[in-house]
């Protein structure tokens, strides 16, 4: 188990070393870019003379080679510095920490959502395949998968703010603005977990110690919950995993749709304004969180799958 | 969408594939949809009534009906033309992205599978920083440096969609490598490139043109989704994304504009889901029968 997690480890610091090289390459494709930015921020114009242009390349260590540029850059994230946004001029760290609790409510919020929805309906289809309400969950999820958030997000706003007039349109604030937008991202991740933990645990019944267990006199309630949910549910813990870059992304856009000052907001704003170290900042942060959530994922495996435990490392390869 | 739901190299007939997917109601009606919508794109011109970026200011947020069956939008644009023509947009974005990233895929996984060694270990590990980026932050990082538009989208999500393709193919390559039909191919003196092409890749193919099918609406939602954000397909072009973030502005006043745009981007999603979802069972033995997932 420790070598596992070790090994886990040490692949999460070589992705996140990767990510940084591929953030700041993709800014480092511009040329110039910067300099013009920086100036239309200092000055409000951007039309420099070559020489002018040349100081302030070198001022803000354009002018140097990759590697350079790359490391100086480098040991200034590490020390926490991302830099200044050049809209507001406050620091991209501050910038980025005032927009997390409104995204980790909403992210949060949908994830139990999704979770608690699909986890009982995924049983109750899998106890009777074929009956009238697994029939009905299976089409509802196909729905619910195929339904683009930025669509249900307005049809929902559109039915219950303007026309019940039951829940605020926008914004962000107490309970009542999360309802909304909180099931437009939990609502996806909701139909495609159903399927799932549905279809994993008809596996985990058709195999033969469901029969042994059947055979020996156990109850139906029995070999649900002691012998098959527990089985059942550790794919459904994996794709939990990879839904998280649905959760990311759906965040964009369900913030968009409801007005909610979060993370994904800001780097829509980051690329509307050209604020680039806004934007990298964001990008950067946001990988950061992203895999040091799917390495919480993989330690509770250790603690589901007891096979990875002693050693079978069952994980990506 | 994921890459652990597939089995690799389940091999098949194309008869038996055929009746599969004619037995599976749900895949035929989605095959059925899409060969619909790919006629709607193909001839929108001769479907359209009007034309779909000449603006009348006059006949701005018309109500449906009479010359203009969907009714007009703030620029007095024709709906229904618009959200025919979109079709056009979202499918050849869709087969677009899927196809080259699929085809991308496919051979850096085979060359990959089938070398191994340093190459491998240097491709994989490519694919392990590009799967530790959450897809929708590669595509606005990228739009965020090169500038907004649909030309910068596509690229971003080619440059991110190879990697599922590449380890799927990878991983059957790995098995089908020491199976008794390679080895007879290598003892023949055949040349690497013809073993991986003409020996190994159609094996693993199968699998591929399911991921490939599932993938098109990821590419179609992710279109229509920056675009709805802004910063995908520019205004006036009529895009089903773009057009619903233009709706989004007379909401309050003529909330229908936003029904029809939302409803296709659906259909198409749902349509090539339910493809996808036939072509996956057709394929894997073990889920024809009653675990239909």
């Amino acid at each position: 188990m420790f070598t596992y997690l070790l090994r886990r480890i040490c692949l999460l610091v070589f992705v996140l070393w990767g990510v940084s090289v591929l953030t700041f390459t993709l800014m480092y494709l511009l040329p110039g870019e910067r300099a013009r930015l920086v100036a239309i921020y200092r000055w409000g114009y951007d039309d420099l003379s070559a020489k002018e242009l040349a100081t302030l390349r070198r001022e803000i260590g354009e002018d140097l080679p990759f590697p350079q540029q790359y490391a100086w850059w480098l040991g200034r994230v590490a020390r926490g510095d991302l830099g200044y946004s050049f809209v507001t001029g406050r620091p991209v760290a501050a910038e980025i920490l005032a927009r997390v609790p409104a995204t980790l409510e909403l992210a949060v919020a949908a994830f139990f959502f999704a979770a608690l929805t699909a986890v009982p309906l995924g049983i109750a289809c899998a106890r009777r395949p074929g009956s009238w309400w697994d029939n009905l969950l299976m089409t509802g999820s196909l729905i619910g998968v195929a339904m683009p958030n930025f669509w249900l997000g307005l049809l929902l706003i559109l039915i219950f703010s303007l026309t019940l007039d039951l829940l605020p349109v926008a914004g962000s604030g107490g309970l009542a603005h999360l309802v909304l937008p909180a099931f437009t991202l939990g609502a996806g991740m909701a139909a495609v977990s159903t399927r799932l933990v549905r279809a994993s645990l008809l596996e985990v019944l058709a195999q033969d110690y469901i029969t042994m267990a059947r055979t020996k006199g156990l109850g139906e309630g029995e070999v649900l919950w002691r012998h098959a949910l527990r089985n059942a549910l550790i794919p459904v813990f994996t794709v939990l995993g990879l839904q998280l870059n649905h959760l990311v992304g759906g965040t964009v856009i369900v913030e968009n749709v409801f007005g909610r000052a979060g993370v994904g907001q800001l780097m829509v704003e980051a690329i509307a304004s050209r604020d680039l170290p806004l934007l990298q900042g964001v990008v950067l942060f946001l990988a950061f969180c992203f895999a040091g959530v799917n390495l919480l994922v993989d330690i509770s495996y250790t603690f589901l799958d007891p096979r990875i435990r002693y050693g079978g490392a069952k994980g990506n390869e | 969408m994921s890459e652990t739901v597939i089995t690799p190299h389940v091999s098949f007939h194309r008869g038996e594939l055929w009746s599969a997917i004619t037995r599976d109601r749900a895949a035929f009606a989605g095959g059925i949809l899409v060969i619909l919508l790919v006629f709607v794109a193909l001839f929108a011109p001769w479907l359209a009534p009007h034309d779909p970026v000449r603006q009348d200011l006059a006949r701005a947020l018309l109500p449906p009906g009479g010359e203009y069956p969907l009714g007009t939008d703030e620029m007095g644009r024709c709906l229904l033309s618009r959200v025919l023509f979109g079709a056009r947009i979202s499918l050849a974005v869709g087969f677009f992205v899927g196809g080259l990233a699929a085809i991308l895929g496919m051979f850096i996984g085979l060359v990959a599978g089938y070398y191994g060694g340093l190459l491998d270990e240097v491709l994989m590990r490519l694919t392990d920083i590009f799967m530790g980026l959450p897809n929708i932050v590669f595509v606005l990082a990228v739009v965020g440096v090169l500038g907004p538009g649909l030309k910068h989208t596509v690229l971003a999500l080619v440059v991110m969609g190879w990697v599922p393709f590449a380890r799927l193919v990878r991983g059957s390559v790995l098995s089908l490598k020491e199976r008794e039909f390679v080895q007879a191919a290598r003892a023949l003196g055949f040349s690497h490139w013809r073993i991986m092409v003409r020996h190994i890749l159609p094996h693993a193919l199968g699998p591929v043109v399911v991921l490939a099918t599932l993938h098109i609406p990821h590419a179609i939602l992710a279109v229509a989704g920056l675009s709805f954000l802004g910063l995908g397909v520019q205004p006036p072009t009529p895009e089903w994304g773009a057009m619903l973030n233009a709706a989004r502005s007379s909401m309050r006043t003529y909330p229908l504009q936003m029904v029809a745009p939302g409803l296709m981007v659906f259909l198409t999603v749902l349509a090539f889901n339910l493809v996808g979802n036939g072509l996956r069972d057709a394929l894997d033995p073990r889920r024809r029968s009653r675990f239909t997932f």
